[in-house]
């Protein structure tokens, strides 16, 4: 037996294959988008692999540092190190912002770190770790910076003097590593007009400035110019030490908010991308939909445009099973070409998307069910057309 | 030896029921002997269409009797569940229209009949090929239905209705889209590969050109049918 459903795809291949194509496009959205979801997912556990810390201290109350802000004092590392387990802590800083690059604005993240610390970047792939105590950075490859260039963060310019790679925010955006202290003032510092303003403002208060006190008045102005916050303090617990335990002595007698990295997962993979990938499932619901929509539409008006050689078909005694199975397997044809078509456009794109894209081949594979039965089910409306097609009419009237 | 390519016997066919019944075939007797090509003419709406429906085995006639080659099929009621398979086996169909497969090659569009019968692919396309011979179409054996005229479509659909072998081929107004000298030449192809395969042939027609060529003819009209000796030139 010959097999009609192929011959009838060669047969009209150019509508088949653009159909195909359009088709495919869809499919290569679709798996763009559960791409984007995985790399979000993947932003979110690089961020808090690279980091190398077991626990996150932060303040009371906030689920700091990535999903809410947080702030605390820089010498309360100091007792956390003291705690029972706690084997390294060390201050870090985060703040996202906006340097230029060239003509362009680059969205990073800068991260304040001490160096050989929890939350120093990773291996480098270009350059070396910094080594003086300010005004040196790291950047993540991402933000487009080369060893040896010059970042400007708000007052000062700092040399960038290695690279790493897939160190980012969780949502994407490339880091920026300088020393803790620097970013401290990018983060608290005021600009001099506020500092002159204010000192001018201390100064005219009669309380802060005694005659009788000398001194008072400068350390009051010293202590607000200055900065000792920091946004968390990143610890590694000791080795055979449970995480967990460390962390319930660090918020029963610290008074601070101390997370492992199974919740710090939980808060920055599912609550903070929550919304995000909610929107994604829906949107992969309506592409499933639409897909299945064109399919069906598709396999329909080519099967009412057979209807005669169907009618012809059944008449010189074609089984049903045969004719059914003839729209069917032009269904899948078209779900194969469309995936195949879809699987290559999405790795094609994948890399020109700004931010990063995970295409894992477990998704591809759920892809190519999901699109072979879409196609199956869809041409169930063509099947149905075709079996009630009455072998009389191919004699006529 | 069959006696009979096709014997009807007091055929009736009611459509609908009640108020709106209509009859279109009220008392049809025919017989088509092996061999034989036999025309059936009527008026528009006399029941030639009805009859080669009922005979096609695609609707079911309310009463009688029909025999086709050596098997009695009808008799008040199918005497086989598998109509698909009696179409396929015993029935060769060729409409006005050759309604060829546009996606199959001339070869595959006769294979396809012997292929539907289980007939491994091979032997199918040397039985299409002999066919394809016989009617003078070889030459166009790999060609699409549609890069074919008229009359070499209507030859190859002459030749899937002769691909199983069928003892009886029903053939609705063969001519009608031909002229005269192609429409003649139809008609002596399907006697000659009515005398060559032994087949019975009903030839429904209206068309002038070709009625002096049938030895016997049956008229329909309102249902009944009635015998008439035809002039049976020669062609
Ligand atoms: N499916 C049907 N339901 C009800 N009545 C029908 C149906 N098919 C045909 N008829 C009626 O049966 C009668 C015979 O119709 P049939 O189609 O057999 O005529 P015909 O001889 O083929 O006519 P024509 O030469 O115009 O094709 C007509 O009165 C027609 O209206
Ligand atoms: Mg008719």
């Amino acid at each position: 037996m010959i097999n009609l459903a192929g011959r009838d795809i060669l047969h009209a291949w150019g509508r088949f294959v653009f159909t195909g194509i359009g088709l495919g496009l869809l499919i290569g959205v679709t798996l763009s988008m559960a791409g984007i979801y995985r790399g979000m997912v993947d932003d979110g556990k690089a961020l808090l692999g690279n980091s190398g810390a077991d626990l996150w201290v932060v303040q009371k109350d906030t689920l700091g540092p990535y999903a809410e802000s947080s702030s605390l004092k820089d010498d309360v590392y100091r007792s956390v190190l003291g705690m029972p387990g706690v084997a390294r802590a060390a201050n870090v800083a985060y703040l996202s912002m906006q340097v230029r690059h060239g003509e362009a604005d680059v969205r990073v993240m800068l991260v304040g770190f001490e160096a050989g610390q929890p939350g120093e970047p990773g291996y480098l792939v270009a350059g070396r770790h910094i080594t003086r105590n300010h005004y040196e950075a790291v950047a993540d490859v991402k933000t487009g910076f080369r060893v040896g260039e010059r970042v400007r963060v708000r007052r000062h310019d700092y040399t960038v003097v290695g690279l790493t790679r897939r160190m980012v925010s969780s949502g994407g955006d490339p880091m920026l590593f300088v020393p803790l202290k620097d970013a401290q003032e990018v983060q608290f510092l005021k600009d001099n007009d506020a500092i002159l303003n204010e000192r001018a403002r201390t100064a005219a208060n009669p309380q802060l400035n005694r005659p009788g006190v000398p001194g008072l008045l400068e350390s009051i102005q010293a202590s607000q110019a200055s900065s000792h916050s920091v946004n968390a303090v990143l610890v590694q617990v000791q080795s055979g030490a449970d995480p967990e335990e460390v962390a319930a002595g660090i918020r029963r007698w610290k008074h601070l908010q101390a997370f492992t990295r199974v919740q710090m997962e939980d808060i920055v993979v599912a609550k903070l991308i929550a919304t995000s990938a909610r929107q994604i499932a829906l949107f992969l619901v309506i592409l499933a939909v639409v897909s299945a929509a064109i399919v069906a539409f598709i396999i329909y008006t080519m099967t009412l445009g057979k209807i005669r050689e169907i009618a012809v078909l059944k008449l010189i005694g074609t089984r049903n099973r045969t004719i059914a199975g003839m729209i069917l397997q032009q269904a899948l044809g078209l779900g194969l070409i469309g995936f195949v078509v879809g699987k290559t456009v999405a790795t094609l794109w994948a890399p020109v998307f700004p931010k990063y894209v995970l295409l894992e081949p477990g998704d591809a594979l759920r892809g190519f069910v999901i699109v072979m039965l879409i196609c199956a089910l869809a041409s169930t409306l063509a099947i149905r057309a075709a079996l009630r097609v009455d072998p009389a009419t191919a004699i006529g009237g | 030896m069959q006696e009979f390519g096709i014997r009807i016997e007091g055929l009736r066919k009611r459509y609908g029921e009640g108020d709106t019944a209509v009859d279109a075939l009220k008392d049809v007797n025919m017989t088509v002997a092996p061999g034989e090509v036999v025309g059936l003419i009527g008026p528009s709406g006399s029941g030639k269409s009805t009859l080669l429906k009922c005979l096609g085995a695609v609707i079911e006639p309310t009463a009688g009797r029909m025999t086709l080659g050596d098997e009695l099929i009808f008799d008040n009621a199918w005497k086989t569940r598998d109509l698909r398979a009696l179409r396929r086996d015993r029935i060769g169909f060729v409409f006005q229209a050759p309604y060829l497969i546009p996606f199959l090659d001339v070869t595959d569009n006769v294979a396809l009949l012997p292929m539907l019968a289980g007939k491994p692919n091979a032997l199918a396309r040397q039985r299409a090929a002999e066919l394809l011979a016989a009617l003078d179409v070889s030459h166009r054996a790999a060609a699409r239905p549609s890069q074919l005229s008229g009359g070499e479509q209507q030859r190859v659909a002459i030749a899937r209705a002769l691909a199983n072998q069928p003892p009886v081929i029903l053939a609705d107004e063969p001519t009608a889209p031909l002229d005269s000298e192609r429409a003649l030449g139809v008609m002596r192809i399907l006697n000659d590969m009515a005398r060559q395969y032994r087949t019975a042939i009903i030839v429904v027609t209206h068309d002038e050109k070709i009625i002096p060529t049938f030895k016997r003819i049956y008229h329909i009209r309102d249902g009944c049918t009635f015998e008439e000796a035809g002039e049976g030139r020669t062609l």
